[in-house]
């Protein structure tokens, strides 16, 4: 296959191989919990909110990973105090904040720069990765998976009954802005790949397939990894192979899996669903 | 001489400047099964919480067994009321009762078989060990309140507390659940009861508190449970009053 040939011959596409399945497997991770929380938008909004952290990063000539997660744990926080102070709702709240970041980041950027690099960021380009981004990306997916190994009691209970984590004294909105941090280094790590338009979809759609294959959360987490690994592997194929954009091809990848499994599930599948309903009643009959 | 299980003074609680609990002050000792009656919307909820500190209140001290709540919240089971759990979570029944065993574990730990092995344990009192394996949504709304029961038991507290068990709950797991209530009770645990419905309330506690907004009155069963002092927590509550007209 010439894909593989590629990938043994050019340096440039084992490092895009190597990111995009490192940001498959951590967006697998993180994505469960996300799902799990009901907080798919929150994942949406942080994403979005890394834009003016990342622009103001390159005006003052930092790494754009510091501005982006500051950026986006000081959205996730004003999304946090509007809804609990006001009747606005939480959606709702969410909706006005990452916007608002969002725009504020597209002015600082234009004004700056060309928009090339707003269109990479927006989109990803993950052919263009450099070394050093695979090695940030590398060190933010050991940081992402050593803190979600450590405190998956913690995170385990306060996705599944965070009252119940608070009567026995954990720090259950510590915990929150805790994962929200984690959230946001996930989306820095994803820029390259699959940029921030489509972070999201890399987040939840790995995790939404996995949900609907089992019913035990070490093995959701796995098995997203896994979905998200595939996508990026198939995505990045018919991205080198057919010259198309690789954030939309490995989403398109993790959209054809969803599909498939929200088909065929062997639980919760809708095709075997229906065949035991129509079997049920013909028995009956 | 011993503290009370827990002591409470003066506690006011609204939400964004609503009332939601008033002025109540009451002391409950070690040992008693206590049920925290009173219509819908009365406060319960609100004062099972505030009394946890797992939501602000304006004014008032709380004391558990004689210490601030934070010194002591290891020795507290809170079951939440049902429609609080999301019953689709990707987790078993016996995952879910080993969860009562996290707040002993120190951080970093996970669970190991002999944990296991007392959540099996756990199960097994509240009659559901053949349901271990199960996923939490695909058991009725009894047997879903007996595992979080299960849960509770788990944690080996000395204070138990519980929000509106019996809803949606059948007829046997009803039995069991006040059957093991009633046993916590005996070996000297506390256990506090959320229950809007005054139907067997004077069968299963031994003391009531009964709320409507402020304390409307506690005490034992026999001070609390006559129609002139509920009527003043039910007003208007016909309905109400007729059941417990005829079970008294
Ligand atoms: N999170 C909340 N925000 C605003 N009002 C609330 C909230 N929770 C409860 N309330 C109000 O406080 C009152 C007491 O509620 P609650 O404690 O749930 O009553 P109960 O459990 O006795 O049915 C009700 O009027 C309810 O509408
Ligand atoms: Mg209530």
């Amino acid at each position: 296959m010439a894909f593989i040939e590629a990938v043994m011959q050019y340096g440039f596409l084992q490092k895009a191989l190597l990111t995009s399945v490192m940001v498959g497997i951590i967006c697998g991770v993180i994505g469960c919990f996300i799902i799990l929380r009901g907080m798919a938008l929150m994942g949406d909004a942080i994403s979005h909110a890394v834009l003016p952290g990342i622009a103001i990063s390159y005006m003052l000539g930092v790494n754009f990973f510091f501005g982006a997660v500051i950026s986006g744990v000081i959205t996730a926080i004003a999304i946090g105090f509007v809804s609990q102070n006001s009747r606005i709702k939480h959606d709702t709240s969410i909706g006005i904040m990452f916007t608002a970041a969002f725009a504020s980041g597209i002015i600082i950027i234009t004004m700056l720069k060309s928009s090339t690099d707003l269109y990479h960021i927006l989109f990803g380009n993950v052919l263009a990765v450099r070394s050093s981004d695979m090695w940030i990306t590398l060190g933010i997916s050991l940081i992402v998976l050593a803190a979600v190994y450590l405190f998956y009691k913690e995170l385990l209970v306060t996705s599944f009954d965070p009252t119940m984590g608070a009567a026995y004294g954990l720090p259950v909105r510590f915990i929150h802005y805790f994962l929200m941090t984690l959230l946001t280094m996930v989306t820095v790590a994803s820029l390259q790949t699959v940029g921030i338009v489509l972070v999201v979809a890399m987040l939840i759609t790995p995790a939404a397939a996995a949900y609907l294959l089992t019913e035990r959360l070490w093995m959701m987490i796995f098995l997203a990894s896994g979905i998200g690994v595939i996508s990026s592997i198939v995505g990045l194929y018919f991205s080198f192979t057919y010259n198309l954009a690789s954030g939309a091809t490995i989403v398109i990848s993790s959209t054809a899996i969803f599909i498939l499994v929200f088909l065929f599930s062997p639980k919760h599948g809708l095709i075997w669903k229906t065949l035991k309903v129509k079997k049920k009643r013909a028995s009956l009959v | 001489m011993k503290d009370p299980a827990i002591s409470i003074q003066d506690l006011h609680v609204s939400y964004f400047g609503n009332e939601a609990v008033t002025g109540v002050s009451l002391s409950v000792n070690t040992g008693n099964l206590v049920g925290i009656i009173g219509p819908n919307g009365a406060g319960k909820s609100t004062f099972l919480k505030a009394m946890l500190n797992l939501i602000p209140k304006d004014k008032g001290a709380v004391k558990v067994l004689g210490k601030p709540i934070t010194e002591v919240r290891k020795s507290i089971a809170y079951v939440p009321q049902r429609n609080d759990i999301d019953w689709d979570f990707p987790i078993t029944v016996l995952d879910a009762v080993l969860i009562g065993t996290y707040p002993h574990l120190k951080l970093f730990r996970r669970p190991k078989k002999k944990d296991k092995e007392w959540a099996m344990e756990c199960l097994q009192r509240v009659g559901m060990q053949e349901f271990s394996k199960r996923q939490i949504g695909e058991l009725s709304g009894g047997q879903q309140q007996r595992v979080f029961l299960a849960r509770a038991l788990a944690q080996k507290a000395d204070l138990f507390f519980l929000d509106e068990p019996f809803v949606g709950v059948d007829v046997s797991s009803e039995e069991t659940i006040v059957n093991i209530l009633k046993e916590l009770c005996r070996q000297g645990k506390t256990v506090i009861v959320v229950h809007h419905d005054l139907s067997k309330a004077n069968d299963y506690f031994n003391q009531l508190i009964l709320l409507n907004k402020e304390l409307i009155s506690f005490g034992t069963v026999e001070e609390v449970f006559k129609p002139e002092v509920i009527s003043k927590a039910y007003q208007g509550q016909f309905a109400f009053m007729n059941e417990i007209g005829v079970s008294l």
